[in-house]
């Protein structure tokens, strides 16, 4: 199962560096919240999938799922939102102030 | 006692939260945002010399002892940052107040500042390496609005890359942090050496560690700083100041702290790599200083000078080269703030940002003229202000280590960051003034209050390194034997 699980990752951030290597502004939000996707499930893998029961003291006598992983991932997946809308609504006012999406149209003159 | 050490995190996110229902009353927002700021500092200076008495302070939060929770851990190395980092913020308010007008202000740039500085407190306080990597991004969420606040072309244009570039690193941590829970299984900073010292550094352990040494030279602009030039010049004056102050600096913390706590082990390649690395930026740095026109990239790839030479001293590894690296580190700081208000100052009285068509302005402000030549003297290393104490200790251990290349090329550069630095002052202070008397602008009173503030803060730094140097010693004994760090976190017998 990990090794699907590694596989599945692996997938995921080839998908996520195509789009974010694409000159789409809005393609390269979409890839790095694929690439984070890609991460969140990288963590939970490396943590090991489920190996024992739910870990709640007193409901068995063990062993128990490593439960850390999984509040890794809970506070990343906020943060990888937050930073999403924040970049959606900085590239909606960068295109309306620049004018284009281009990212190669973005790289300023040096006598500015 | 050590409840206290939650506070410089913890009193700027709330006040933030605060000042955010002030948001039409900005003498308000100013009064009690400056008021947030020296209490802190003086909670810091307490906690600092606490630490000399007491050794390293550490809170477990919720109960949970280590290596289970997150904890904070105070010790001289991050004391001596967080101080230097809120008197930094302090002087960078007294110049916003009266420069960065009143658009900004309502737009709830003070909460922001705040903010930013609740995230670095937070990454010089943290003993636990995923809490290191959320205090990055509260500082970073902080520092992608106020670069983009003010919505000008260029600053939304480079506001974009700015925040592309950081997400996309944030990324290669989290993956840095998945590999470094898959092999050690512990993500706290002191049991994360403890381990890798009971198993060895082995070539994967390496690995991961030179994806985080990726990671925060990105952050820091160690030989990686492609973005910074672009993104530091574009919002306003104390914004570039706060950010040329802290926002590296923070990587340059990390840096140090992950490679002679966590991974201390293997410094043939390590610190090789580091060392390279820091040669290279201070070539390039310099390359970009001496082809400058103007002001703004002259003082942006000083910064990234600053960074490679700091980081000599972590690839010397000694104990003088440590604490070399932590004087300079906090010199830094100043002066890279000082400088950036003053560039920006320079901008803003002549409108203009190239250096040739600017000149005479000494003869209009003297004391700014000469506060110029304090930054220029002080960032060149000549006693007796701040940069010679750190520089002369940083030199000092290199030759310990026998890296001799590094040390050549560190103290060139202080020949190019006089001459980079010379220019600006021979052209833009000297020479015929082109304004008159009566046109000049004056300069608010509250920006000369922020300059001489920073200058006092240097010549200080400079002369009285002699009462720093109990704390910057106790800092540079501690990173040198991590033993002391992890057994006072972990206890003596685990």
């Amino acid at each position: 199962m990990e090794s699907l699980m590694v596989v599945l990752v692996g997938v995921l951030v080839s998908v996520g560096t195509y789009l974010v290597l694409s000159r789409n502004v809005i393609r390269i939000i979409l890839g790095t919240a694929v690439l984070s996707h890609a991460v969140h499930l990288l963590i939970l893998t490396v943590g090991g999938l489920k190996t024992g029961d739910v870990p709640v003291l007193g409901s068995s006598k063990g062993p128990f799922t490593d439960a850390l992983p999984q509040a890794l991932i809970l506070t990343a997946i906020v943060i990888s939102f937050a930073t999403t809308a924040f970049l959606l609504v900085l590239a909606y006012r960068m295109y309306k102030t620049n004018g284009t999406d281009d990212v190669s149209e973005l790289r300023g003159t040096s006598d500015e | 006692m050590n409840n206290l050490i939650v506070l410089p995190l913890i009193i700027p996110i709330m006040t933030a939260v605060i000042l955010v229902f002030l948001r039409r009353n900005i003498i308000l927002q100013r009064i009690i945002s400056i008021l947030t700021m020296i209490f802190i500092t003086g909670i810091s200076i307490m906690i600092l010399s606490a630490v000399q008495t007491e050794g390293i302070i550490k809170l477990d939060f919720g109960g949970w002892l280590p290596p289970f929770g997150i904890l904070f851990v105070a010790d001289s190395f991050s004391m001596l940052l967080v101080v230097v980092a809120n008197i930094v913020t302090i002087i960078c308010l007294i110049y916003a107040f009266s420069t960065i007008g009143a658009r900004h202000e309502q737009m709830f740039f003070y909460p922001f500042v705040l903010l930013l500085i609740a995230g670095v407190n937070g990454s010089f306080l943290t003993g636990d390496i995923f809490n290191l990597f959320v205090c990055f991004e509260v500082m970073l969420l902080a520092s992608y609005v106020l670069i983009a606040l003010g919505g000008e072309r260029v600053q939304l244009r480079e506001s974009l890359k700015y925040v592309l570039i950081n997400v996309v690193t944030s990324w290669i941590f989290l993956v840095a942090l998945a590999y470094l829970y898959g092999t050690l299984k512990t993500l706290n900073m002191a049991h994360i050496a403890e381990r890798v010292a009971e198993v060895g550094q082995d070539p994967l352990i390496t690995t991961v560690a030179i994806l985080f040494l990726i990671v925060f030279s990105i952050k820091a602009g160690l030989l990686l700083f492609f973005w910074l030039p672009g993104s530091y010049i574009v919002p306003p004056t104390a914004v570039q100041a706060l950010f040329a102050a802290l926002l590296t600096k923070v990587g340059v913390y990390a840096l140090i702290r992950t490679f002679t706590l966590m991974f201390p082990l293997n410094q043939d390649v390590t610190h090789t790599l580091i060392g390279i690395m820091a040669g290279l930026t201070i070539v390039l740095g310099c390359m970009g200083a001496l082809a400058g026109k103007d002001v703004y990239t002259i003082a942006t790839y000083n910064v990234i000078i600053g960074v490679g030479f700091i980081l000599i001293g972590l690839a010397s590894g000694t104990e003088a080269a440590l604490s070399g690296a932590i004087y300079y580190l906090i010199h830094d700081m100043l002066a890279k703030g000082l400088l950036f208000l003053l560039v920006g100052t320079m901008v803003y009285l002549t409108g203009e940002t190239i250096v040739k068509r600017m000149s005479g302005l000494i003869q209009n402000y003297p004391l700014f003229g000469w506060i110029f030549f304090v930054v220029l003297l002080t960032l060149t290393g000549i006693p007796p202000f701040s940069g010679f104490v750190g520089k002369i200790l940083i030199g000092q251990g290199a030759i310990e280590a026998g890296s001799y290349v590094l040390l050549a090329i560190g103290f060139a550069s202080s020949i190019v960051v006089l001459y980079s630095l010379l220019r600006i002052f021979l052209a833009s202070f000297f020479g015929e003034t082109t304004v008159s008397e009566e046109d000049k602008k004056p300069i608010p009173k509250g920006v000369m209050v922020s300059f001489i503030l920073f200058t006092i803060s240097i010549i200080y730094l400079g002369v009285g390194a002699e009462s720093l140097s109990v704390y910057v010693q106790d800092a540079a004994h501690t990173l040198i034997n991590p033993s002391i760090y992890i057994d006072a976190i972990l206890g003596e017998g685990v």
